[in-house]
């Protein structure tokens, strides 16, 4: 079996009274896919952004690649992106402009070529002088992915990717992801509220509520153990009871 | 710390200045507009001239001084406003960029913008008032630096301010540099003010720029003790602040504030 290269322990965020994630322990490992499942609130963001090491954990460990997360940042962060919904890129520049601000960000070189293959890949070649502003929400979520491969990254943390995007586009978007996985042994931590896309995705899924982990396994593993035929109907009944002790 | 960092946040600014006509016209707008209202006051002021010598060198002198400082300030403080009106804050901190990295690219900045300024005001005293600001000489430029650097720990520590309590502070990016000005002494000497505002100016860095200014224009000397307390202080708030900056900086992450700064 292949090793971890995300483990998580005894991960807690706390918010003065409120506690966000609660004691969240899981590993990744290499080339493998999780699926971060939850209502809203239940703590997912909070954990990926924990991840990225934009929000500094109450308590508990991150160790990525083997490192310990608060002595390795750099290290780390130069090997993992992330795409989220709820993150914008700078609107006056073309998309073009904001890529090449991230490959320089992360070092990378050949970022023409770079851009050349990732912009083909995602079907950007029509916006791709375009200014970010102008974007519609599908194509500003499409760069938002440009922006996450164009580094090959070995992580990789995927807030609700295909939010926003239309199913075709999403189709390909689930195809890209799963081909670089194949092709490069990609780690990810994925989230959606799709639920189909979550069992077509997710070698195993987590389910958060209330910030714990209230089940985990595979897709098919979870619903034998709540009798149901449907993830979303183990959704529901996981988010409408409170969590286990 | 990294170049290829911060040459990144550097051509991410260049690629919007490039295109944004409104952001290139505030660079010249306000110092010009500033320059024609103060440059007009000056002449006017200057037919007293019997009682008051080297009023152009004055004021125009202080004026254009003023607009580094300022500048200074604003590079800093627009950078990061900047991310946070693009909601780009959470790409450049989930990226291996530094804090240090971040500010070095600001300051970086910082400096492009107050030589852009600095262009267009020299050239319109020039045009508008035949004043040429290099007649006070190279003794000038030390106390230029000090100036900008200055301008850095303003910009830092609202910057700070503005991470740590959000856009409701985001007009100190425009006002927190006019709390500093009366105690500057920018267009008056320092022994103008009472007894206690003095003492509360002598620690302003900026104070003993212009009190440098005013005596290399009336004695023609280089006044050494000015610049030397200028250095000292800017030393000393630099350093206190970028230290200050880097606490605030953990405190809004273990808040969870840095991937709410904007909304």
């Amino acid at each position: 079996m292949a090793e971890p290269i995300v483990q998580v322990r005894n991960l807690t965020k706390r918010f003065g009274d409120f506690t966000a994630v609660d004691g969240v322990s899981f590993d990744i490992r290499q080339g493998e896919i999780l699926g971060l499942l939850g209502p809203n609130g239940a703590g997912k963001t909070t954990s990926i952004q924990m991840l990225l090491g934009l929000i500094t954990p109450t308590a508990g460990e991150i160790r990525i690649f083997g490192l310990p997360f608060d002595r390795h940042r750099e290290e780390i962060l130069g090997r993992v992106n992330f795409s989220s919904t709820y993150v914008s890129m700078p609107q006056a520049l073309t998309v073009e402009e904001n890529l090449r601000v991230v490959g320089k960000l992360y070092g990378m070189d050949r970022i023409t070529s770079r851009i050349d293959d990732i912009v083909k890949r995602l079907e950007m070649e029509e916006f791709r002088t375009k200014i970010t502003r102008k974007l519609s929400s599908g194509q500003m979520t499409r760069l938002s992915l440009a922006k996450a491969f164009l580094t090959a990254p070995k992580v990789l943390f995927l807030d609700e990717p295909t939010a926003s995007l239309d199913p075709d586009i999403a189709d390909k978007t689930r195809a890209l992801i799963k081909e670089i996985r194949r092709s490069t042994g990609l780690t990810v931590l994925y989230t959606s509220h799709n639920m189909r896309e979550m069992e077509e995705m997710s070698d195993r899924i987590i389910f958060l509520q209330r910030g714990r982990i209230v089940a985990e396994g595979t897709s098919e593993a979870i619903k034998a153990v709540y009798g149901e035929a449907d993830l979303e109907d183990v959704f529901l009944k996981l988010a409408r009871t409170a969590p286990r002790a | 710390m990294k170049l290829h960092r911060i040459a990144a946040l550097l051509s991410r600014h260049l690629y919007l200045y490039k295109r944004s006509f409104p952001r290139v016209l505030e660079i010249v707008y306000w110092p010009f507009v500033d320059l024609l209202i103060w440059g007009f006051i000056t002449l006017y002021l200057a037919q007293f001239k019997a009682a008051l010598p080297n009023f152009v060198l004055f004021f125009l002198g202080a004026l254009i001084l003023w607009d580094v400082l300022f500048r200074a300030q604003q590079g800093i403080t627009i950078s990061f406003l900047e991310e946070i009106w693009s909601r780009n804050l959470m790409n450049l901190f989930a990226s291996p960029l530094t804090t240090g990295e971040f500010l070095a690219a600001t300051m970086i900045l910082s400096v492009s913008k107050v030589l852009a300024v600095s262009c267009v005001t020299v050239l319109a005293a020039l045009a508008f008032y035949s004043f040429n600001i290099f007649v006070l000489g190279v003794s000038l430029i030390p106390f230029i630096l000090n100036l900008v650097i200055a301008g850095w720990c303003i910009g830092v520590l609202t910057t700070g301010l503005i991470m740590r309590y959000g856009q409701e502070v985001e007009v100190l990016a425009w006002g927190m540099v006019f709390l500093f000005q009366p105690i500057s002494c920018v267009f008056y000497p320092l022994s103008v003010l009472p007894d206690w505002l003095q003492a509360i100016a002598r620690l302003n860095p900026a104070t003993h720029v212009f009190e440098g200014m005013r005596a290399v224009i009336t004695a023609g000397t280089f006044p050494a003790h000015n610049l030397a307390w200028a250095v000292g202080l800017n030393a000393v708030y630099l350093t206190v602040l970028i230290v200050w900056f880097h606490v605030m900086f953990a405190a809004c992450k273990d808040k969870g504030l840095l991937v709410r700064v904007g909304e």
